[in-house]
């Protein structure tokens, strides 16, 4: 083989290797955000030196609560260790109040308790299941916001809706994270109303809940745009990592449909 | 007094601060980090003739504050909601400062102090004080503060039920709360606000205002605040977004109002962090965008005015309204404020 070729195989490695890097970071989601860390500017810098990974991240302010921050950092240091050339695995936060001790902690899988033994009475699950719930709920208030403006479905309908009514793409797939992430599965016979445990909103219920689905996604979509302006206040240069959040309620117009009149 | 289009607007500023974050009185980095915090929202969200240097925001003088607050930024009356943050400053975060001000100015401030009821029986007695001292109306509570090994309290804590109960006995009504990141245990979610549902059940003749409008928890808030009549929510950090994201803040206001009505809302500026000026202008100039009107209803005159200081003049009623600023037609039963249940 002729050096060139050879060169030319280990760049094409190293490419694709740095795609894994990439892609097993785009499953980490911020949980108040609901959105990935790559998309919202959070990753500063990432490099495959080997078998080994290490990668930086950043947040909008010093002050952003630990128990997020720290969510963030072990998740990311699962996703690279799952990629199956990896054998060694640095993640660090930098610019944080308490960053020295989630990088230690994650780095020596002492848990969220070990890493923070005075403070913390618990491992961060039921935290992030209550998290998982809320981006469900606002995901079901885009995706019928969608379907009442651009699928004609009447409100009163909406009990009836099912995850195969979906246009595919963001809608469809958008909601099936949400459920699996909440464990539920998504059949193409399934509902798109349900809660957290899967069990369907009666017809009385939905104007209510979806009132306070769209409540939780204002919350949530308002935290995306104050956290994404802060980090790139704090980091200039975060703009050109930023990827567009999208439409707040999925479809393609400009307007909001007056889906839950108050 | 703000005036516009033949309409006058008694002005309450219900959220500010006299700060000191110089280098020389930060405790370690985190008083560092605080200021610079604040600052990055500062100019986040400003407009851009409004943003000051690092060096200006982290210590202003009592002339620039009254110039900011009562010359250019309309205010009738304001309140200072100090903050103590004895654990990131020498000598705290909030300048004494303020309470001479206040002295000196009764007719136009207001001074509010602060507790924290980790302090136990010693605090306890010292609310006692300061309440004499200060003749205390209201006070701030600003529960993700550090204290020692804690990183924060909740209002529902057997200790703060305490205090609460003092502020009652002491005929202390307003109780401000600061929503924020870090709250002991750290497993919990940091900015969860139930626990102002406990307490303002269990204190009704107490009033809470929660500051930032449980942001971003706004469907935690609206939710306790629908079932409370006695929480309110205060506009701080939530009404700059004017500028930025009108669109967003349409919603966020237009949520409030069909949430909680009219008469709990509150305006701050939370000054330093934002120059009452322009969130007074832009929020009189105001409007639902009209391709959002299916979904809110477009704000009135009247509620604007209740927002920008009628409202909370009903809280602190030595704040005296003129009769001409009062509004012109007796307010109606309002007609926004519904309860969640049955309201469709």
């Amino acid at each position: 083989m002729s050096a060139a070729v050879r060169d030319l195989r280990v760049t094409a490695l190293s490419e694709d290797r740095a795609a894994q890097v990439a892609a097993a970071l785009g499953t980490v989601i911020d949980p108040e955000l609901d959105e990935p860390i790559t998309d919202l500017g959070f990753v500063t810098d990432q490099r495959v030196e080997g078998r080994r990974v290490s990668v930086r991240l950043r947040l909008p302010t010093a002050f952003c609560s630990p128990s997020f921050a720290y969510l963030m950092v072990s998740d990311a240091h699962d996703a690279l260790s799952g990629i199956d050339w990896v054998d060694d695995v640095r993640v660090t936060l930098q610019d944080h109040h308490d960053a020295d001790r989630i990088n230690r902690g994650v780095a020596s899988a002492l848990g969220f308790t070990g890493t923070y033994p005075e403070e913390a009475a618990g491992e961060l699950e039921s935290l992030r299941r209550r998290f998982q719930v809320k981006a469900h709920t606002a995901f079901i208030e885009r995706v019928c916001t969608l379907m009442v403006r651009e699928s004609n479905w009447a409100v009163e309908d909406l009990g009836s809706l099912r995850i195969s009514d979906l246009p595919a793409g963001r809608p469809a797939d958008g909601l099936r994270r949400r459920r699996t992430d909440l464990g539920l599965r998504s059949g193409p016979d399934d509902h798109v109303m349900v809660d957290e445990f899967g069990a369907a909103w009666t017809p009385e219920m939905i104007p209510l809940k979806l009132r306070f689905a769209k409540a939780v996604r204002i919350s949530i979509d308002g935290n995306a745009h104050f956290c994404r302006g802060l980090l790139r206040t704090r980091y200039p240069d975060a703009a050109t990592d930023q990827r567009d959040r999208g439409p707040e309620s999925l479809g393609t117009g400009s307007g909001v449909p007056a889906v839950i009149r108050h | 007094m703000y005036w516009k289009d033949g309409e006058n607007y008694f002005i309450v500023d219900a959220h500010l601060h006299m700060w000191d974050a110089s280098d020389e009185n930060q405790k370690n980095i985190h008083g560092a980090q605080f200021i610079e915090c604040f600052y990055d929202y500062h100019r986040n969200l400003s407009p851009e003739e409004y943003v000051w240097t690092l060096e200006d925001y982290k210590n202003y003088s009592e002339e620039q504050f009254m110039t900011d607050i009562f010359d250019n930024g309309y205010a009738d009356h304001a309140i200072f909601n100090p903050a103590a943050l004895n654990d990131f400053y020498v000598n705290g975060f909030s300048r004494p400062l303020a309470w001479d001000m206040a002295q000196r100015n009764p007719d136009r401030l207001t001074y509010n102090h602060n507790f924290d009821p980790r302090n136990g029986e010693v605090g306890l007695r010292q609310l006692e004080e300061d309440a004499a001292k200060y003749t205390l109306k209201g006070v701030k509570l600003y529960t993700a503060e550090w204290h020692g090994d804690s990183r924060g309290y909740r209002l529902s804590d057997p200790w703060a039920y305490k205090y609460l109960e003092k502020c009652q006995e002491l005929g202390i009504k307003n109780v401000h709360v600061h929503k924020g990141p870090t709250i002991k245990p750290l497993d919990r979610d940091a900015f969860d606000v139930s626990d102002i549902d406990h307490c303002a059940t269990d204190f009704p003749d107490l009033n809470f205002i929660v500051e930032h409008v449980g942001l971003p928890r706004l469907e935690d808030f609206c939710w306790i605040a629908t079932q409370e009549s006695n929480v309110y929510g205060g506009l701080a950090v939530a009404i700059p977004f004017i500028h930025t994201r009108p669109r967003y803040w349409a919603q966020i206001i237009g949520e409030l109002l069909s949430w909680i009505g009219e008469d709990r809302i509150l305006f701050g500026s939370d000054y330093a962090l934002w120059q009452p000026k322009w969130l007074i202008e832009k929020f009189v100039d105001f409007q639902i965008p009209e391709d959002m009107q299916g979904e809110y209803k477009p704000i009135t005159t009247n509620q604007k005015k209740k927002i920008l200081g009628l409202n909370a003049a009903g809280l602190y009623p030595h704040i005296k309204v003129p009769e001409e600023l009062q509004l012109r037609e007796p307010a109606m039963a309002s007609s926004s404020s519904q309860g969640p249940i049955g309201s469709e």
